[in-house]
């Protein structure tokens, strides 16, 4: 991934901001609220919060590029059932790839695995950008978009797990004498937390100059 | 447009059908690995096991694809000796089926450990059922003695209330866990009701194995 590299049509060139604009300015979990569902449900632990994210990253470049490839041959008609398709086989493909690697990670990220397919920050990708741009556009931003939303889910895992367990990827960090946080584990502790990360990422972008803090815009994907 | 969508299936299948494929081994041995782990943390002394298949009243060894049944794992030492029977139970918890791994020791007619193999009860309250300490006390030596006709258990294993513990079959709940708790005096009341009477007519069977199947 060059800046040399020349665009075939229309498109914009490949820039550095193809690639960072879904790890900042587009961040599924910071910015954009996207993908929710996971997001609370996995981050208990700094090792799911890992591995969800992963294979989310996954399945946005290799769904991505299909789409991207068969973007001039799929009718408009039945694009979406199309991209199901698509995304629900590499979700297959990363669903049988972590049982391969370890049973544990598996049972721990349970059925989140399989809802991959119905992720609306995949579904969006595909709609909104792999749709209409070129195949290596197309992964570069979803390897982007899958690396910021890993990010997301990383920095709600590791202060839950942090807080709830007094653990880091199971490792003790806090001693024999830590009571553990035990909400940070529960459902309202995912909110806590992702509520103060917002709250940081939004007074950080408050300060950058000529940046207003503004909300996000409104992708309606479903959920 | 059907071309388009032919390809598309097409070219799903066969990636589903690929991974599969390349991951399956791998799957197979993980699977296998876990439960050997399992097997033997639930057996402490057990260095070696073999899987039997029990249905109705009848015990004979696993073989490959034999399903007709519930399997038990017996554990014997370096002496050939066997240590105890690890069977899987299941019952419904508070979010979903909680499976785990128990430990049955024919000499003492007791349950001597247990393991919890997947379990979705709420983190920090319902999950305790596998970390308690005093909790997983219960099952040092958790009576499974059989009646008099030897057709069932003497008494039914259950879950008290946490403190009312009073005889050797009845196991103190967690407080504020009880849902999983109980769930847990479910799940090895319904398995040992089963297994138990069965592995004590067939104990010749168990002893015996490990010297005529290398």
């Amino acid at each position: 991934m060059t800046p040399t590299e020349k665009p075939k049509t229309e498109t914009p060139p490949l820039s550095m901001d193809t690639f960072l604009q879904g790890i900042w300015r587009e961040n599924p979990v910071l910015v954009m609220m996207l993908g929710m569902c996971p997001t609370m449900a996995v981050t208990n632990s700094l090792g799911n919060a890992l591995g969800m994210g992963l294979a989310t990253t996954f399945v946005l470049i290799g769904s991505n590029a299909l789409v991207s490839m068969l973007r001039k041959r799929v009718p408009g008609t039945v694009r979406i059932a199309t991209y199901i398709v698509i995304i629900a086989s590499f979700t297959t493909v990363v669903d049988y790839a972590i049982q391969g690697i370890s049973l544990a990670l598996y049972s721990a990220l349970g059925a989140f695995i399989q809802l991959i397919v119905v992720n609306c920050i995949i579904l969006g990708r595909a709609e909104a950008y792999a749709s209409r741009r070129p195949v290596l556009h197309s992964m570069v931003n979803a390897g982007g978009v899958g690396i910021g939303f890993t990010l997301g889910l990383v920095l709600l895992g590791g202060v839950r797990e942090l807080l709830g367990s007094g653990s880091l990827l199971g490792f003790p960090v806090f001693g024999p004498g830590f009571q553990p946080w035990v909400i940070m584990l529960l459902p309202p502790g995912g909110f806590f937390v992702l509520g103060t990360w917002l709250l940081l990422f939004n007074w950080l972008r408050g300060r950058q100059p000529g940046v207003a803090p503004t909300p996000a815009p409104v992708h309606d994907h479903g959920r | 447009m059907m071309a388009t969508l032919g390809i598309t299936a097409l070219v799903a299948g066969v990636l589903v059908v690929a991974a599969f494929e390349i991951t399956r081994p791998q799957i197979e041995a993980n699977r296998r690995q876990v439960l050997e782990q399992t097997v033997l943390r639930v057996l402490p002394g057990a260095s070696t096991r073999q899987s039997f298949v029990v249905s109705a009243d009848q015990l004979r060894p696993l073989h490959n694809g034999d399903t007709d049944g519930a399997v038990v794992h017996a554990g014997y030492d370096h002496n050939g000796r066997l240590v105890g029977i690890a069977a899987e139970a299941a019952a419904r918890g508070y979010q979903d089926i909680i499976r785990l791994l128990y430990a049955y020791s024919p000499d003492c007619e007791c349950i001597t450990a247990i393991h919890v193999l997947s379990n979705k009860d709420t983190p920090g309250i319902g999950d305790k059922i596998s970390t308690d300490p005093a909790f997983l006390a219960n099952f040092r030596a958790l009576a499974a003695q059989l009646n008099a006709e030897r057709s069932a258990l003497g008494h039914a294993i259950v879950t008290v209330k946490h403190g009312k513990k009073v005889a050797a079959w009845e196991i103190d709940a967690i407080s504020g866990a009880t849902v999983s708790s109980r769930a847990i005096g479910k799940a090895l009341n319904d398995s040992a009701q089963r297994l138990v009477p069965v592995l004590q007519q067939q104990l010749t069977v168990l002893t015996r194995a490990p010297r005529e199947t290398p």
